[in-house]
């Protein structure tokens, strides 16, 4: 157990972290997923990467706590992201950053789109892995991954960053 | 060059954010790569997917790790669970090994964390082999218990990073030698290559025997 939490807590913790947004839950949901991993070790039956189903766990364990989470506690999170229209002397630098402003805006994408775009990218599940970690047909990944990277352009053109695209 | 046809075209950009991440199925690699070099702006649009791609690898690897609590309390919850029957731990090892084999090229490329993975790996494998040894009860003399770390004759042992699970066991049984210890720093283990003392001369002539097998990286004797 512990090869392989050493192997797979960081990434299960980043992938926590970035859907409920809260250092101290993400780390008490790794604990959860990899309980749930040693008591459900059983019930694994290898036609998936270990990495794949302890991902799903820990999506369920994210979004189960996300539902739990006060409205009030959302709010404030989203208030938090809403752009201040004004350039302070910050905001102007990092427009200077095509990369800052492009993490800028992949922070601000919805729950769903980032999850899939970190699957994707960070996580490097194939299109039927994503599938089965997040419960849609492979068709609806892939439409779901074009329609965040569609918000993500638009993310980046409120700030003024016109990619071009789509 | 020749544009593709939009539906193509369309078909085709689903697939980018997979074709940059390495993840396609190797057909489907070749037709983007094909539609790429065919489409300029389909490949102006497949850099806006790498630097996506690049960006989300970068803000995930700063958000840091969990601090140790984490691990703490997960041993915690794993101590107050019902013990474990061996069977199962050691099914679950094996599936454990699946996964080894199931890294992606880039995973893989992570050139930084290899080594340390070769040495997690190693305490995985040792850690199996301590279950077996442990379930079948280690090895017994009329006078001695094998499970007595200070008895016997040791050596050090440093596994090399492409061993197996099969092949340390393997080596393990052959050649009749336990883990008595590890793993240590630099992913070092006590190995008991016998139940006795043995004299310096016959140690040396075990370990250089020992050293000859390819899934030793090194190899000493110890007290």
């Amino acid at each position: 157990m512990q090869v392989l939490f050493a192997r797979h807590h960081v990434r299960m913790y980043r992938f926590v972290l970035r859907l409920v947004r809260n250092e101290a839950t993400a780390e008490d949901l790794i604990s959860e997923v990899f309980l749930d991993v040693w008591r459900q070790a059983g019930k694994f039956e290898g036609r998936s990467a270990v990495s794949t189903w302890m991902l799903s766990i820990a999506r369920f364990k994210a979004l189960s706590a996300l539902r739990r989470r006060p409205e009030a506690e959302l709010d404030d999170e989203t208030a938090e992201r809403i752009e201040d229209e004004a350039d302070d002397p910050e905001t102007a630098l990092a427009k200077k950053d095509k990369g800052a402003l492009l993490r800028k805006a992949l922070s601000g994408l919805s729950t769903e789109h980032r999850e899939i775009i970190d699957l994707v990218y960070y996580h490097e599940k194939s299109v039927e892995e994503v599938a089965g970690i997040v419960g849609i047909p492979a068709a609806t990944v892939k439409t779901r991954m074009f329609y965040a990277r569609k918000k993500l352009s638009e993310l980046l053109k409120e700030q003024g960053i016109d990619r071009g695209w789509p | 060059m020749n544009a593709i046809d939009k539906e193509t075209q369309s078909e085709i950009e689903e697939l980018l954010p997979w074709h940059a991440a390495g993840t396609l199925s190797r057909s489907d690699a070749r037709r983007v790569e094909q539609a790429l070099a065919d489409d300029p702006e389909l490949a102006r649009r497949y850099e806006l997917v790498r630097d996506e791609f690049g960006e989300t690898i970068h803000l995930n690897e700063t958000l840091g790790a969990p601090s140790a609590h984490a691990m703490e309390k997960l041993f915690d919850k794993i101590d107050a669970e019902p013990a474990r029957k061996a069977a199962l731990s050691l099914s679950f090892t094996a599936r454990v090994t699946e996964f080894f084999a199931s890294f992606s090229p880039r995973t893989l490329a992570y050139a930084g964390s290899a080594a340390a993975i070769a040495i997690l790996l190693q305490a995985g494998i040792i850690a199996t082999v301590l279950v077996k040894e442990k379930s079948a009860g280690g090895y017994q003399t009329a006078s001695t218990s094998s499970n007595d770390p200070g008895v016997g004759a040791f050596t050090l042992i440093r596994f090399a990073p492409q061993a197996t699970q099969d092949d340390v066991t393997k080596f393990l049984e052959n050649n009749k030698l336990s883990i008595a210890s590890g793993p240590m720093a630099g992913g070092l283990y006590k190995v008991r290559v016998s139940m006795t003392a043995l004299p310096k001369s016959d140690l040396a002539a075990l370990v250089k025997k020992l050293q000859e097998n390819k899934i030793v990286g090194f190899i000493a004797t110890t007290e």
